[in-house]
């Protein structure tokens, strides 16, 4: 008899605030500079120096909670979580332990088979980032940066509701998709800006209580997520059958050997000593403050999706991949409004020629080569009869090569449409003649060949008659008299 | 009259009036120090250049007729305040390296004021001591005996003054740093409102009791110093942002109608008689001037020294980790890993006093331990909070004596650390409440100075001190020196 | 509260702290006295009180504009450094 297992997962999401200045100092928090320059004396934990609250990540924080529909908490308090590491320079992390900023919020992701799930969110909290160990070149020492230690972070932990890898991706990619609609986290995941650790593990399907569960650590990629979980499932799954159980413990996912590993660094006595930081007084917010935040959060990307559905008529589908960011609602609300409806032709080609262009020059949509009022330019000329879908597409390549708008193109190609049926007739006419067999063969029943016919007028035109046209004179003078 | 008989007041009003210059205190102060350091060990840092340097430039500023009441006035400052370019040690080993690349709010303020820096003074390695005994640069002698100690932590400090060696100095007061040295050497200690001072560039011991203060020779002077430092400052999230009364002004409040409250909990069993008799004497000096003394009971009160010694080493255990010999300060040679880098710079540059201390704030933080010890300090300090909260609404001020008994043998306590924490038995309270609290000279028992203390309701700082004022109109206890140092 | 060797060593290590052999006996006398003296905390009526985490209830945290206003003083910073090299604070092979 095969067992069923079930996977049971959490993750834990650290999503880098994008405050100017640090959580608990005036240091700029830019990325890329030099060692330990942006290090100043309370990021360097200094004897006397003491920490003083970042407004601004509080009220990020505060967004992120209204916009899952969490509780923002009227009074939260910050925590000292005490371990030792060369990346920590105070010898403690200053968290929220207790008393978190936001509690019990949600998110829906939409599965594979189209249906909605929800995922809970325990808690969010405000929290420092460390510094960075760094091992290569210095022989048999480590180099230590803190450049980074004590930028904001807000650490996003969800119930353990997902049972698979494509689940888990599915809720990190709504988190991502959120953190950056909100504008609090540039959701750079190369620079570790959102990263997650993973809580994993198995049960058999139908039992209620969950196995003992491994901890991955500091995945910053959508597909390490994927990859590490599936390892970790496996292997559980791999000493459960073997009659072997689950230590509880904290693993590294190493993506050179697609692998996960004991992190046995972590394992040794670790007792954090959670205590109030009484360096910090409790953060209160009040009623009137969190509703102006309230105020202030912009359409979040479901919100979006439904408009677009009940408003637009766009297929849920469409208005999923059209939503999945801040940018690409933007460009396509600004083609959209500036042709003043036109709303499927508009998502068809956001979604497919311009998208195949950004994807062939690895852009993102912020970075396109032809902006929203260009491309609305282009689809004007569709709809106003100018240009055929066809010869669009051609002066979209052309627009993406040459930086041109549409009409430049159009008049300089000589691609408009030719509409006048009386030249249309005559092009017609010539093909009918010049193709006696092709035409004796359709009178004598082989309707197939229409569409050669069209394929030899349009190509006569250059593309350029306009195919309704083409096909009402066809239908018409083909049958003949 | 001779310049080191003078208060921190008068000095500051002759060089406003040119009976002296800056320059010519800060030399008198200097030479003092240079015959009667050795003696008493009061100083770990003397800044002599520096302290030409202030004088000058506050001669200077009086020349050209800026200036206020402390401008070219010498001080010295506990060495657990960062001052730039000059050593901060905090008594330690793993300080004794340690230049501070900034000014401590406190240093900044005092400097602004025009004040001389004639040096950084002993203390208790990072302030964990009663005694002075746990510097890392040897024991303080008090000048009253030198066989004796001072007090602690700021029991450099203490000594400084006490001798005459500077006419006032700063100090913090976690437990009773400021209150219990000013008490054993005959001085005005004032330890503030937690918040009133900033603590940014003071380095934390334990962070929800620590507060900057003064020792100072009288009442005035400490008002005068206290103005100076006090007030709100946004590098500090605890300080408090609320106007600093001229305190030296106010001084002259008179206490008749005061309601004063005697505390039953710190006259019982511990009490050295000849002490409770000075105190006693003095509270009947309050009574002739017309101050009613109501006696009142803090039950929980005697549960301060147990409850402040689970909160105090808990924070210190935190505060403290950061000495870790990456970024600053003391490293071992040759670590041969990470673990064995932190185990013995730690271990080599932490004295005993502080890794016990350490050890027990590691101990009541830690899974198993954190609601039996630390949670339960938590509550019971919130217990003793209610019971002054409660006391404060029947009378203006608390009154009783700083410490049970005078100054101590050096060594005599060394050995049992329950002991040396009973001597704060009547100081933790203030500090767990947060309160304003002063000691002021009340007598001498066998030529030893005995302490009065006054504790007052939150941000009461001028009734502490005017309560302290109209005593020392009435008497001359704060104006004895040690004969040797006279 | 009486800690054997054992749990000083723990405690020790926990912080950090190279305790050597001559002196762990006299830490374990006098943690164990401190502990032991503590625990008369145990004998409060503490039923529904609040943990007291700070002397001014009232107060609440201020909140600092995020203006990035630090520059870069690296090099003042470094002359505490026991180690220090291209910048970075050097301490041995870190493990993970």
């Amino acid at each position: 008899m095969t067992i069923e297992w079930e996977v049971v997962i959490g993750l834990e999401i650290h999503a880098q605030l994008a405050t100017r200045s640090k959580i608990f100092s005036a240091s700029p928090t830019a990325f890329g500079a030099a060692p330990n320059v942006q290090a100043n004396l309370v990021d360097l934990g200094y004897p006397g120096v003491l920490p003083v609250l970042n407004g601004e990540a509080v009220r990020m924080a505060a967004r992120f909670g209204l916009a899952v529909g969490g509780k923002v908490a009227r009074r939260s308090v910050f925590a000292r979580k005490n371990y030792f590491y060369p990346d920590l320079p105070k010898g403690y992390q200053i968290s929220q332990y207790e008393l978190p900023v936001v509690e019990d919020g949600t998110v829906d992701i939409v599965l594979d088979d189209g249906l909605r799930k929800t995922i809970g969110i325990t808690r969010a909290h405000l929290e420092e980032d460390a510094g960075k160990s760094l091992h290569e070149g210095l022989g048999a020492h480590t180099g230590i940066d803190l450049n980074r230690a004590g930028t904001p972070l807000l650490e996003i932990v969800s119930e353990p509701d997902m049972r698979s890898a494509r689940e888990a991706i599915a809720y990190m990619k709504k988190i991502h998709t959120l953190v950056r609609y909100l504008e609090i986290c540039d959701g750079n995941m190369q620079e570790g800006s959102f990263r997650c650790d993973a809580n994993v593990s198995v049960r058999h399907k139908g039992k209620h209580e969950y196995g003992t569960r491994c901890e991955i650590k500091n995945l910053n990629s959508f597909r390490y997520v994927e990859k590490a979980i599936n390892y970790e499932v496996t292997r559980q799954v791999d000493i459960l059958e073997g009659g072997g159980s689950i230590v509880q413990e904290t693993r590294l996912f190493d993506p050179d050997r697609n692998e996960t590993r004991s992190m046995r660094s972590k394992e040794e006595a670790n007792d954090y000593r959670y205590f109030p930081d009484p360096d910090l007084l409790p953060l209160v917010l009040e009623d009137g403050w969190i509703e102006r935040v309230r105020a202030s959060l912009p359409e979040l990307p479901d919100e979006k999706a439904g408009r677009f559905v009940g408003e637009f008529g766009l297929s849920e589908y469409d208005a999923g991949v059209l939503t999945a960011s801040r940018e690409t609602a933007a460009y396509y609300e600004g083609v959209v409004g500036a042709l003043g409806g036109e709303h499927k032709l508009v998502a068809n080609w956001i979604m497919g020629d311009l998208s195949g262009f950004l994807n062939r020059d690895g852009l993102e949509i912020g970075q396109s080569r032809i902006d929203a009022e260009r491309l609305s330019g282009l689809l004007r000329r569709i709809v106003d009869d100018t240009i055929s879908g066809k010869i669009a597409k051609e002066v979209l390549e052309a627009m993406w090569e040459s930086g041109l708008g549409a009409d430049e193109i159009i008049d300089a190609k000589g691609l408009r449409q030719i509409t006048d049926s009386g030249a249309i007739e005559r092009v017609v006419a010539e093909v009918m003649e010049s193709n006696p067999r092709q035409l004796a063969d359709f009178r004598s029943g082989k309707d197939k060949l229409f569409g050669f016919f069209v394929g030899q007028v349009m190509k006569a035109t250059g593309g350029k008659a306009n195919p309704a046209q083409v096909n009402e004179l066809l239908k018409r003078l083909l049958p003949g008299g | 009259m001779s310049l080191h008989l003078k208060s921190a007041a008068e000095l500051g009003r002759g060089i406003r009036a040119g009976e002296y210059s800056s320059e010519e205190v800060a030399r008198h102060f200097l030479d003092r120090i240079d015959q009667g350091n050795d003696r008493l060990n009061a100083f770990v840092t003397v800044t002599a250049e520096r302290a030409l340097e202030d004088a000058r430039r506050a001669d200077a500023a009086i020349k050209a007729g800026e200036g206020g009441a402390l401008t070219g006035v010498p001080l010295a400052h506990k060495d657990i305040f960062c001052t730039s370019k000059i050593l901060t040690t905090c008594g330690s080993k793993m300080l004794s390296n340690f230049v501070s690349p900034y000014d401590a709010t406190v240093v900044e303020r005092l400097a602004a004021a025009g004040t001389v820096l004639l040096g950084k003074t002993n203390m208790d390695e990072f302030a964990m001591g009663s005694s002075n005994e746990t510097s890392f640069y040897g024991p303080v002698r008090n000048p009253w005996d030198e066989n004796r100690v001072p007090g602690g932590s700021s029991g450099g400090s203490a000594a400084a003054v006490a001798a005459r060696l500077a006419p006032v100095a700063t100090g913090t007061d976690t437990g009773g740093s400021i209150r219990q040295p000013a008490a054993l050497t005959g001085l005005t200690g004032v330890k503030p409102t937690y918040g009133r001072v900033s603590r940014y560039g003071m380095i934390a011991f334990a962070s929800s009791l620590d507060q900057g203060g003064v020792l100072a020779q009288s009442a005035e002077d400490a008002a005068l110093l206290l103005e100076a430092i006090a007030g709100f400052d946004p590098r500090d999230s605890t300080s408090v942002d609320a106007p600093v009364p001229a305190y030296a002004t106010q001084l002259d409040r008179p206490v008749k109608g005061l309601k004063v409250g005697i505390i039953r909990e710190f006259f019982g069993e511990g009490l050295d008689p000849a002490t409770g008799d000075a105190v006693q004497a003095a509270l009947e000096v309050y009574r002739s001037l017309g101050a009613e003394l109501v006696e009142l009971s803090l039950p929980a009160l005697p549960l301060s020294v147990p409850t402040y010694y689970v909160v105090a080493p808990a924070e210190c255990s935190s505060n403290l980790s950061r000495f870790d010999g990456v970024r600053f300060g003391y490293r071992c040679e040759d670590p041969k890993d990470l673990l064995d880098l932190y185990t013995r710079s730690r271990g080599e540059g932490f004295g005993a006093e502080v890794k016990r201390r350490i050890m027990t704030g590691t101990y009541v933080l830690s899974a198993g331990y954190y609601d039996a010890y630390y949670l339960k300090a938590q509550k019971v300090r919130n217990l003793i909070n209610a019971d002054f909260k409660r006391a404060f609404t029947e009378v203006d001020v608390l009154l009783g004596p700083t410490c049970p008994t005078p100054a101590f043998g050096i060594g005599a306590k060394v050995d049992d650390p329950i002991t040396m924490y009973l001597n704060d038995i009547y100081t933790i309270g203030a500090n767990l409440a947060g309160l304003p609290a002063l000691s002021a000279p009340c007598g001498l028992v066998d030529g030893l100075p005995v302490g009065l203390q006054v504790i007052g309701p939150h941000f009461a700082e001028s009734r502490v001190l005017a309560v302290a004022h109209a005593y020392q109109r009435e008497t001359d206890w704060h104006r004895r020196i040690p004969p040797a140092w006279a | 509260m009486t800690l054997t060797r054992r749990d000083v060593e723990n405690i020790a290590l926990l912080a950090r702290l190279r305790i050597t052999d001559e002196e762990l006996p006299g830490y374990v006398g006098s943690l164990s006295r401190i502990l032991e003296f503590v625990e008369q905390l145990s004998s409060a009526e503490t039923g529904e009180v609040e943990p007291m985490a700070h002397p001014l209830e009232d107060q609440v945290q201020r909140l600092r504009p995020d203006e990035p206003t630090e520059t870069d003083h690296r090099e003042l910073y470094q002359r505490n450094a026991p180690a220090v090299e291209a910048g970075l604070y050097i301490v041995p092979k870190v493990i993970e």
